[in-house]
Order: structure tokens, then C-alpha cells, then sequence
């Protein structure tokens, strides 16, 4: 094998790892912080269900976003949507057809929508870029590392549709290489331009997703405004800290 | 707005709540030690500061922001001034490429930033409204003030009046003789008026009812009209009620400087309050932020409440001997509008047609808490009860109003002098809400069920030339409309005993 897919081999058994332990490590860190108060922004579900509804709408539609300004919320719901069905597309590289999930991927939907669905994330991305630099509130509050994020994305998904509409790659050794990849037997990677940028980008994708405000993705499902039922006087709710510090009436 | 920052507490003031005196010698490493430990103990803390995209939603949604144009004051803007330092110290990223993320160094100029615009803050939660993940500023800035306040800087405002509220049992310092006449002054002004006998107890055992409110309703105006019209509803509902000497404030003030000590401490006041006085249910009168701290937290700081854990001996022991009939604690207007449905009060709604009103939510009942059985209610109730009183209402633009609704400008402990210039801007975006239905509808009043809104609004009203008598307090209708049982309509016979009085 080449010193190229040696290369490349390791760069994502690398990625990987950051992701998953760097997400993991995250993800426990905050599911283990207590949360002492009950702050849901009211008004709030009072059931389980009702904030499991809650959350659904927050993931699926964005439904404070939309609440609070409707380009953000289009551009960002377009490029967040189509992002989705490019990974189901992407998922026929690393799926054999005995998977659960192929007749899920092999829809006509997703296959076609998702070679277009790199277009949406171009056009969400370029709206949220142009947002970001064109308003002034929101260029205050931009450091470099807002632009670049977007930046990174924007390459992602230009260096996806080149592959798709100019330059076909060859997918049976990709596919061979990324399975080779989960099988822990390595095959040599496509030589490829676009495909080597690509996989360059996505690997550095997931190694500053647990560094990143990319945190954002877990953070919705343990943020106490939304995640909270608002049941406090029925209910009373007291973490162990603070229960340390109960002492009874005669005490 | 640049350089506006609110007078230090004193050092006796600081260390009375456990805090030192004054800007201690090794602030940097103490400030950014307890940052850490709020990041252990806080999850919205550790969250939040990791969350924000800097999508921008919340950017044009904070009252003080749009009063002043501060970039400071948007709430992003307000979170980075601190989330900066946290990326510093506490992440990878901050680390080892600051700039790239806008991570700096805690120096003195940025402490000087936060006691600023941490002051600048009011905690409506407004912003969490509109944040596609719940951030809430609020959070933020509890947390800053209680690193200030751990390096020795606090705010005179709310670290003075806690310490009062310690030694005195209110904000105001009105101790238990004053009480006590100011509410026979109460009855007699009642009295003098309707010809009946209406009492207003204090520390009265076996009683049924203890009624927590801030203390403003003793003296304040408008206040004082609610806490007479609670009393009216009291007396007409046949129930036995008091108020405490001990706790003779709602308000928690603690909640502002972010400390659950402290907090704890001033709402163990009321659990104390109820089990001396034996109480069965305790109720609340109209303030907003401590309705939150009541209806959200005292079970959790004090279990004043239901539904404790049967080994929870702490709690228990209040809670067994609270009826599980009524939530606790219950709201006045909840247990207002009740009366109202099962027409226990005789209203005379004309009594109110000089008045159009219109009715402000305050920040914190509207997204900090809730009234009645479904979400919502605290929207709908205190409408209701001012429909069941007046017969002539109208809102206020739907953007400013219910989860939306703009704060007055002088919550979250900036409801002092010190601040006038940023409670008057802040108050901007309220005021022309209320303006436009000046205009288009001839609103003539703004009802609240807030202290601190009546307080801010008795005096900003003038500078967006509106009278400060606009606002008034939703028992102050409720009073205004009440028919008394055996009332004499303002030309009061003689009480026999006091007949008596007057002729010896």
C-alpha cells in the first residue's frame, strides 16, 4: 500500500478517535453535572412527553430559531436538512446491501435528493456566511474561528459536488477503502484529488467537533431551558449538592 | 453602555453574606477557581458556554440593547465577555489558538467589564426565549456576579438588601412594630372607606393561610392598593390568613447575585415562617422575580412545597402538614380568579370605567414560572381577573407581550438610582409598546403584578411623558371593583367600639 493510504489510514482511525472519546468525554461531562434548579423557559411541557415534543420540534424544525429571525432560520434549516440526506447518501459507502438501513438508503429519494442535497448545503451556508459578514450585530460577535467553520463546510460540500458533477471518482475502491476502514483491513484510497480533499476536510471536521461550538449538536439535549419539566411544586427536585445542605427545622 | 456600573457594596454588606470585604489580593486565580466550580455545579453554566454558534438570533431581543445600542448589551455580546475567559482557561481551542476563537486573558479590564455589563443585565430570559438552544443569558450572569462577588466586588443594591433582609426579616428594614401599625392603618383606611371591618393579621398562629409579599406592598404605591385588595379577597373568601413579622418578604434577591447559599438562606425564612405559625397553606402576593424563586424553587431550596421523597426529612417535615388540596405555594391571582369562577366575589366592574387598561407581564412570571394547571396560564389568569374587574382592556403588541414580553428595565437587581440611566433606556422598548396603545386604543393604565415593575414604571412613566399614577396593581383593580359584604359605600357608620372610642 501506498504511503498515501498508509497516510490517509491513519488520519482516520485518528479522526475517529477524537471524535468518539473527545464527543464521549463531553456528552458524560455534561450529562454528570447536576443541574440544581428548575429553570425551563416557561411556558413548558409539564409531562416527560411534552419536552421530549419539545425538544423533537427544537431538532426538527428549529422552532425558536424560526421564533426569533426567519433567514437564519431558512438558511440554516436548508443547509442542516440537506446535510442530513447527504449522509444517508454517503452511507452507501460504508454499508454492505445485508445492512438493516440499505433499504433505507437505496430509496430513489435519498439517492437523488442527496446528490442535489449539496447544492442546499451550499446555498445554506453561503446565506449564513453572507449573514454573518454583511449584519453588523452578527460580524461583532464573529471570531475567526465562526468564519472558518463555515468555511470548512462550504469546502465539504463544493469538494462533494465535483465529485458528483465533474470529476467521478472511483467509488468501488472508495467503497472498498472505507470498509476497509471498519473491517481493520486497510485498502489503498482512491488517488484523487477532489476525493483526498474531501476526505481531508471531513476528517478535520470531526476532530474539532468535541473542541468546537460543533457542541451546540449535543448541548440542545442537556440544556435545562428545554430539557426540564416544569413540575417543581409537585415535585421536589434536589441534587446532591444541595441536598448537603438541608438541616431540619429543630436541628 | 460603557462605564455605567452600580455602587460596590461595603465590606460589612459583603461579609455579612459570606463574601470578602473588598477586592482581595489574588482575584485572578480565585475568580477563574470558582468559575470552575459554578462549570461543576451548574449545568447550564458548562452548556451554555460551550453551545453558542454566534448564530445572532438573540442579538436584537434584549430591552438594553435596544435601548442603548450597546453591542455589550446584546446578549451574545454580554455571554462572550465572559464565555472569552472560559475558552481561555477551560478548553482546548482557548488554549493554544486564543484569537482564532476569541478566548483573552481575565485582567483587570475585564472584571471591570463584567461588574459593568453584568449589571446591565436584568435576568427577563428574554433572549432564552429566542435561542435555538435555550442558552439563557440569565445564567450567565448569576454566575458572573457570584465570581464577583467571591473576589470582593458586590453590588451595594442587592448585598445591602439582603443583609436587611437577614437582620430585619424585609428589603425595606421595616421592623415588627412598624409592620404592625402600617397594617392597622390598613383596616382603618379600609374601613373608613367601606365601613367594614377587613383585618390584615400578622403572626397570627392557626392561622390557614400565610401570605408571603414583598414588603414594598406596605408602603409602595401603587403596591399598597394590591396587598388592600388582597385583603378584600381574603375577607370576602372567609379564610384565615396572616402575614409574618419574620417573613415579611417575598423577595430573594439572592437570585440576582447568583448565590444558592444565600438564596436558600433567605427562603428557609419562610419555611421557619410556616412551621411556627403552623399554616396549612401558604400563598403569594404580586412580585415577579419572587414568584419564580417561590414557584420554581422553594420547594427545591426550602420544600416549601409537595411531592417530597417520603425519606426526605427535611422537606417532610413542612410538607406533611400542608393541605395537598392547593398547590404550594399559591399564587393571588390563582386563588382570585378562582373565587371569581365560582362567583364567590360580588364584582362591580363599572367601579373601573374611568380606566382602559392594559396589562404588562412581568419577566419572570411570564418565563420563569407559571399560574393555574396548564402552561400558559400565567398569561391568562391575570388577564381573566383584570376582565372579571374592568370593562375595558386591550393588549399590547404580541411581540411585547406573554413569552415575548419586554422587561420593565429595572429588574435582576437594577431597580436603584445608581442605574437610572440605563433603567430609563432599558424601559424603551415597554414604553412604546404601551405608547401605541395609548394611541390607537386611549389606554389609560398598565396594570403589573410585579414590585419591582411598579417601582421602575412609577418612575420612568415621566420620562417618555406618561404619568407615574399609570401604573397600578391588578388587586388594586380588583379592589377598586370588590362589593363588600355589608358595605356602606364609602359613608362609613360608626363602628359601635369605635363610636365609643371617638366619644371618651
Amino acid at each position: 500500500m501506498s504511503f498515501l493510504s498508509v497516510a490517509y489510514v491513519v488520519l482516520f482511525y485518528f479522526a475517529a478517535a477524537v471524535f468518539i472519546f473527545g464527543l464521549t468525554y463531553r456528552i458524560t461531562k455534561y450529562a454528570r453535572t447536576p443541574a440544581p434548579l428548575k429553570i425551563p423557559t416557561m411556558p413548558a411541557p409539564t409531562t416527560r412527553t411534552g419536552v421530549a415534543m419539545r425538544l423533537g420540534r427544537e431538532v426538527v424544525f428549529f422552532e425558536s430559531l424560526f421564533k426569533s429571525t426567519k433567514w437564519t432560520w431558512l438558511f440554516g434549516w436548508i443547509f442542516h436538512f440537506s446535510l442530513l440526506l447527504a449522509f444517508f447518501r454517503h452511507l452507501r459507502y460504508a454499508l454492505t446491501p445485508d445492512s438493516f438501513l440499505w433499504p433505507l438508503i437505496s430509496l430513489e429519494v435519498v439517492q437523488t435528493f442527496g446528490k442535489y442535497a449539496g447544492y442546499g448545503m451550499l446555498i445554506g451556508l453561503t446565506g449564513l456566511l453572507a449573514r454573518r459578514i454583511f449584519v453588523d450585530r452578527v460580524r461583532y460577535i464573529s471570531s475567526p474561528s465562526d468564519y472558518l467553520h463555515l468555511i470548512l463546510l462550504l469546502a465539504i460540500a463544493g469538494s462533494g459536488l465535483l465529485m458528483t458533477f465533474v470529476s467521478h471518482t472511483d467509488i468501488v475502491q472508495l467503497k472498498a477503502f472505507v470498509l476497509g476502514l471498519f473491517y481493520f483491513d486497510p485498502q489503498p484510497v482512491p488517488n484523487s484529488w477532489f476525493l483526498l480533499t474531501h476526505l481531508t476536510l471531513v476528517a478535520l471536521l470531526l476532530i474539532i467537533f468535541p473542541i468546537s461550538k460543533l457542541l451546540h449538536a449535543p448541548g440542545l439535549f442537556f440544556s435545562p431551558t428545554r430539557n426540564q419539566v416544569d413540575n417543581s411544586r409537585d415535585k421536589r427536585h434536589v441534587v446532591p449538592w444541595a441536598a448537603r445542605l438541608d438541616s431540619t427545622h429543630s436541628d | 453602555m460603557e462605564g455605567t456600573k452600580p455602587f460596590f457594596a461595603k465590606p460589612d454588606h459583603q461579609k455579612s453574606l459570606g463574601f470578602p470585604g473588598e477586592l482581595i489580593e489574588n482575584w485572578h486565580d480565585t475568580a477563574i477557581g470558582k468559575m470552575g466550580d459554578l462549570l461543576g455545579k451548574y449545568r447550564s453554566f458548562q452548556v451554555y458556554l460551550d453551545s453558542c454558534v454566534k448564530c445572532g438570533a438573540c442579538t436584537d431581543k434584549c430591552h438594553y440593547y435596544l435601548g442603548t445600542k450597546d453591542p455589550k448589551n446584546m446578549p451574545v455580546g454580554r455571554q462572550d465577555l465572559l464565555r472569552s475567559v472560559y475558552r481561555r482557561y477551560f478548553t482546548f481551542a482557548g488554549k493554544y489558538f486564543p484569537k482564532l476563537v476569541g478566548a483573552r486573558d481575565l485582567t483587570r479590564e475585564v472584571l471591570d467589564d463584567w461588574y459593568s455589563y453584568f449589571h446591565q443585565c436584568s435576568q427577563c430570559r428574554r433572549c432564552s426565549v429566542f435561542c435555538p438552544y435555550g442558552i439563557d443569558t440569565a445564567e450567565i450572569s448569576m454566575a458572573a456576579r457570584e465570581i464577583l462577588d467571591s473576589v470582593g466586588i458586590g453590588q451595594k443594591y442587592c448585598n445591602e438588601i439582603i443583609g436587611k433582609c437577614y437582620t430585619i426579616g424585609n428589603n425595606l428594614g421595616l421592623p415588627e412594630p412598624a409592620l404592625r401599625d402600617t397594617l392597622e392603618d390598613l383596616e382603618e383606611e379600609i374601613f373608613e372607606e367601606r365601613g367594614v371591618r377587613v383585618r390584615l393579621p400578622l403572626d397570627e398562629e392557626g392561622a390557614d393561610v400565610l401570605l408571603i409579599t414583598p414588603s414594598a406592598d406596605f408602603f409602595a404605591e401603587p403596591h399598597v392598593d394590591g396587598l388592600m385588595g388582597y385583603a378584600m379577597v381574603f375577607h370576602e373568601a372567609g379564610i384565615k390568613w396572616t402575614l409574618s413579622s419574620y417573613a415579611s418578604e417575598a423577595a430573594n434577591f439572592s437570585m440576582f447575585i447568583g448565590s444558592y447559599e444565600n438564596m436558600k438562606k433567605q427562603a428557609e425564612r419562610i419555611r421557619k415562617a410556616a412551621l411556627d405559625l403552623g399554616v396549612k397553606r401558604i400563598m403569594h402576593g404580586e412580585c415577579g422575580h419572587a414568584w419564580r424563586v417561590a414557584y420554581s424553587f422553594w420547594n427545591t431550596l426550602a420544600g416549601v412545597g409537595h411531592g417530597a421523597d417520603p425519606n426526605d426529612k427535611y422537606a417532610q417535615e413542612l410538607q406533611q402538614r400542608l393541605d395537598p388540596n392547593f398547590p404550594v405555594p399559591q399564587h393571588i391571582c390563582e386563588f382570585t380568579w378562582d373565587l371569581i369562577q365560582r362567583n364567590q366575589l360580588n364584582l362591580d366592574k363599572s367601579a373601573n370605567d374611568d380606566k382602559v387598561l392594559t396589562f404588562h407581564d412581568s419577566c419572570n412570571v411570564a418565563r420563569a414560572s407559571r399560574m393555574g394547571d396548564t402552561p400558559g396560564g400565567q398569561f391568562e389568569i391575570p388577564r381573566k381577573i383584570i376582565q372579571a374587574v374592568c370593562n375595558n382592556y386591550v393588549d399590547m403588541p404580541r411581540d411585547t407581550i406573554k413569552e415575548s414580553t419586554f422587561c420593565c428595565g429595572g429588574g435582576g437587581g437594577l431597580l436603584t438610582d445608581d442605574l437610572m440611566e440605563v433603567r430609563v433606556k432599558g424601559a424603551q422598548p415597554r414604553m412604546e409598546a404601551l405608547n401605541r396603545v395609548v394611541e390607537d386604543h386611549g389606554v389609560t393604565n398598565m396594570a403589573a403584578i410585579c414590585a419591582i415593575c411598579k417601582s421602575q414604571f412609577a418612575k420612568v412613566l415621566p420620562y417618555y411623558k406618561m404619568p407615574m399614577d399609570m401604573i397600578v396593581s391588578v388587586h388594586q383593580l380588583v379592589r377598586d371593583a370588590l362589593v363588600l359584604t355589608g358595605q356602606t359605600n364609602g359613608e362609613a357608620e360608626a363602628d359601635p367600639d369605635e363610636a365609643q372610642a371617638e366619644e371618651s
